[in-house]
Order: C-alpha cells, then structure tokens, then sequence
C-alpha cells in the first residue's frame, strides 16, 4: 500500500512555534483514501459563495496528522465498523411489512451511489426539503411498517455512513434553487445569526477564523461533507445535526431540536457550502 | 464572615446590584466604549484577575488571545489579537469598556460581552444548550470585570 504521507508527516514540529499550541496539521496535505482514490479537499467556492471566500476546504485539512492518517486506510477508519454494521441491518427483515431496505432498494452500492451528494433534498410528494435521516425514517415507517430511529442514534449514524460512503469521492452538489430556496434562505438567515449570550454566529468561528486556534480547537470552515464523522471525543459517528447542536450550544444559546425544520434548513444551507467538495463519510475527526 | 453574608445575598437576590455595584443594563459607556467608574465600586485585583482571564469557566480570554503572561496556562488562541502590551494600549476606563461590552468600541466584534444581561438572541441556560429561565447572570461579576481589568493594565510589554 503506498500512502502519500511524507506530505503529511512534515514540518509540524514547525507549526508549534508559540508557547502552548497544539501541533496543527499540514494544511497543504492530500487525501488519498486506500492509497487510490483521491478527495476533492480545496476547491474553488460556489458561486453562492464568491462575495466571501475564494476556496473552501475540507475540515480535513486542519486536523492532526495522526487524525489525518486514520482516515487514509479504511482499516484505521473507525467510521468503516459502522458502515460494516449498518450492511447488516440493510439486508435485515424489520417491521410489520416483513421487509428489509434491500428488498426495495437490492445492491446498496448500486442503487444508493450518489445519494448522499444531493441531500438535503427537495421533496416534491412530501412538499420539504428532507435529509438523508428523514428519508430513512420515513423508508422505515411508511414502507417497513418498523420503528423510526432516533434522529442522531447510532442506528441512525451508522445507515447514514453505509449509505454516504457509496458517495465518497463524488462533488457535494445540493440543489439550492427552484423549490428548495426558501429553506435555503432560511439556513443561510440562521449561519448569519449570532445566537446566545456569547453572540456568535457560525459565519463569526468558520468563514471568518477558520485555520485560528480557538483554545485548543483548529477551526475549520464547519464543512460537512465528511459526515457522519467518527469523532475520537466521543467514540462514535455523529451526523451534522449532533455538531450543529454543539456549535449552538457553546455560543451559550438555547440549541435547535436535532431533526427539526431549523435544523434541516441549516443542514442544506451549510451542505451547500461544500458544494464542490469530495463526499468523505465517514470521515474521522477528534 | 462578612464574605459569606455577601456571597448569601448575592444569590438571594440574583442580578441585582450590590451596594456600590453598576448593574449590567446601568453601565455608562463614552462614545468610544470606554467606562470611567468601577463596576464594583472597588479597585481590582490583577493576580485574581490574571486566573480568571486564564480558566475556561470564567472569563477565558486565552481562548482567542496569546498572553504571554499566562504561558503556564496551554492552549492560546489566535481569534484576537495578542494581549501583550494591552496594557500601553488601552487606559482602565477602555479596558473596562471593553471587557463590559466589546461591541462598543469595535463594532460587530466577535469578542463576547462580559456585562450584558439582554438582548440576546436564543439565551441558553450557561452551556447547557437549554433555554435560560429566568433573568441572565452576567459571565463575569463586576468585581471579576475590575480584577481583569487590574490584570490586563499590567501587560504593558509588546
Ligand atoms: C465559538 C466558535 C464556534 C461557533 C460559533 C460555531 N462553531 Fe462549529 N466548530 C467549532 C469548533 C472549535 C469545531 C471543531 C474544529 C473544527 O472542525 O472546526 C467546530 C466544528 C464544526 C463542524 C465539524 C466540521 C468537520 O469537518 O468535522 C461543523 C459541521 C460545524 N462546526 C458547523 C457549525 C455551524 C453550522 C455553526 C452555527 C450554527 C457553528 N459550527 C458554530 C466552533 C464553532
Ligand atoms: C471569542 C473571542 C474572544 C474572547 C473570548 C475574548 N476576546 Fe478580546 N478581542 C477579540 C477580538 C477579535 C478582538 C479585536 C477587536 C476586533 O477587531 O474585533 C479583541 C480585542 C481585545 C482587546 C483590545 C486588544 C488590543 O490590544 O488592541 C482587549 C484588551 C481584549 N480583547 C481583552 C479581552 C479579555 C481580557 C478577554 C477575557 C475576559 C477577552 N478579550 C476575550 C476576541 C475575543
């Protein structure tokens, strides 16, 4: 297996110059996932974006080389025992239908590729932008007559991270006009707030500092096209509602219900953020 | 004796001023931010204030600025400018404006207010992600305003 990761591994030591901060990856680095297949991690932003920044980035690149790496070969990729969970729970029976997803859907690698690049999406029958979780749920309650999965439960996470690696690689590409603008609208109105009694909006820590420390923390540009992500924190993948609440939470405000329409909203504004960007889930973060 | 009769009350009556304390929505601001009298009535303590500005609980500052000053607390961050030679800078009146409420004297700053009880938007309980009942404390009291105030006139090396 050759791994691209002298690249990686350099110059860190550098990084740390002033007292106290924490060795800060290369963030001239390349994703190379299995020593094949290459990740769009920079590229030029959407037009959307063109009045406030040039590129964006994957969250990626302002991680640690020993975080880096362990997304590089699916082996160390924690995130790939939960894709490997969730392949059994798609070919499992549940419900009162007597049905499992593979008796819709078959071949998971065939019918779910490219999915995960165009959610949020709109709706038309349901009338909403809906994300890949909703979708599942409403699959396992309207067509397996089987219980909903709690929205950021491991179930959950795990059938988003079968169902987006099918993705992996493919250019985030989430539809933000036509019928889905004014929830599009919406999440943007909500990136631009600051929330809570430290006044912050997610456009204050992730458009305007990333690559700053902020404590011990690397800011990224809060992408989300590696999620679900395994996170080493907590031990588990957690999809992009679970980091929008955290977020929330630590501008010391009142958070949005994971699953709701705030939250669906902001999920495919920020989505479209990253369009352009490689599809990573699962991807691994600290 | 006397301390624990203060703390009783402070807790008893919550945001409410103590004697000789400006209240959070009673602060006077100049028109550059600056505030002219303590918060507390009192002169400030700058080694309290010096363990306040360094511990994530209370005031936190070395999450978004380098403090040489503080080189044994790790971890500094690089969302706002370096603190070294603050104290040259800015006069006690300026630091106390800009600890009470940033957003007076650099408009839309990302800094936090440290004295400001209203005009949030979605208020959370602390960070507890729940919504705040009841009126907001300030995240710093006045006499912790004062003590970093005390604290960062010290910094007066680049
Ligand atoms: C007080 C600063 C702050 C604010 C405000 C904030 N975040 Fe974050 N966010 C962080 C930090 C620190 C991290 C962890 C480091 C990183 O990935 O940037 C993070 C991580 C993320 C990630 C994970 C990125 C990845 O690649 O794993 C996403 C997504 C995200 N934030 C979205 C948001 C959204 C959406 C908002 C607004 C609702 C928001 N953030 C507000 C500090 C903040
Ligand atoms: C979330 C980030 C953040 C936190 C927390 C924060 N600040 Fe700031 N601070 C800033 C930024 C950014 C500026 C620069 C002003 C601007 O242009 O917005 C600033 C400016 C200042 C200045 C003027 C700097 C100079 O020398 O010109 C002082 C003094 C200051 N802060 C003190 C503090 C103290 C003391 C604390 C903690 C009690 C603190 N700050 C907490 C972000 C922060």
């Amino acid at each position: 297996m050759t791994k691209p990761m002298g690249n990686t591994l350099t110059a860190i030591a550098l990084a740390a110059v002033a007292f106290g901060t924490v060795a800060t990856a290369d963030e001239s680095a390349d994703l190379v996932i299995n020593g094949d297949q290459e990740m769009t991690i920079r590229t030029a932003a959407p037009a959307h974006l063109s009045d406030v920044m040039d590129e964006i980035n994957s969250g990626w690149l302002y991680r640690k080389d020993e975080t880096q790496l362990l997304q590089m070969d699916d082996f160390d990729n924690p995130g790939m025992i939960f894709v490997d969970l969730a392949q059994d729970a798609w070919n499992a029976v549940d419900g009162s239908e007597d049905k499992s997803c593979a008796s819709c859907h078959d071949n998971v690698e065939e019918t779910m590729k490219g999915v995960r690049a165009v959610y949020p999406k709109w709706n038309e029958t349901a009338g909403e932008v809906r994300t890949l979780a909703h979708q599942i749920n409403d699959c396992r309650e309207n067509q397996m007559g089987a219980e909903k999965w709690k929205y950021t439960g491991g179930k959950m996470t795990a059938m988003e991270a079968l169902i987006s690696v099918q993705s992996r690689g493919m250019p985030v590409d989430v539809a933000i006009d036509g019928p889905a603008q004014s929830t599009w609208e919406q999440g943007k109105e909500m990136y631009y707030s600051r929330t809570g009694q430290l006044e912050l909006s997610c456009a204050n820590c992730h458009e305007e500092n990333y690559g700053n420390m902020i404590r011990a923390d690397h800011l990224s540009q809060g992408q989300i096209n590696g999620f679900p992500v395994y996170r080493l924190k907590n031990s588990k993948l957690n999809n992009a509602h679970a980091r929008f609440k955290g977020c929330v939470r630590d501008t010391r405000a009142e958070t949005y219900k994971p699953g709701s329409a705030d939250f669906v909203a902001l999920e495919l504004y920020v989505a479209s953020r990253g369009n352009g960007l490689s599809v990573e889930a699962p991807s691994v973060r600290n | 004796m006397k301390l624990t009769s203060l703390t009783l009350a402070a807790s008893l009556i919550g945001s409410a001023a103590l004697a000789g304390e400006v209240a959070p929505k009673d602060v006077q601001f100049d028109d550059y931010g600056a505030v002219e009298v303590s918060l507390s009535g009192a002169s400030g303590d700058a080694a309290n204030g010096a363990l306040i500005a360094g511990t994530k609980s209370k005031g936190n500052c070395v999450a978004c600025h380098a403090i040489t000053a503080l080189a044994d607390v790790p971890f500094h961050g690089e969302v706002g400018p370096t603190l070294d030679g603050a104290g040259a800078r800015w006069n006690a009146a300026e630091l106390r404006g800009l600890l009470a409420n940033a957003k007076m004297t650099f408009d839309g700053t990302v800094m936090p207010a440290f004295y400001k009880v209203d005009g949030f938007t979605r208020p959370g309980d602390a960070y507890t992600g729940k919504a705040a009942e009841g009126e907001l404390m300030p995240i710093l009291t006045a006499q912790e305003i004062e003590d970093v105030v005390a604290f960062v006139a010290t910094l007066n090396e680049e």
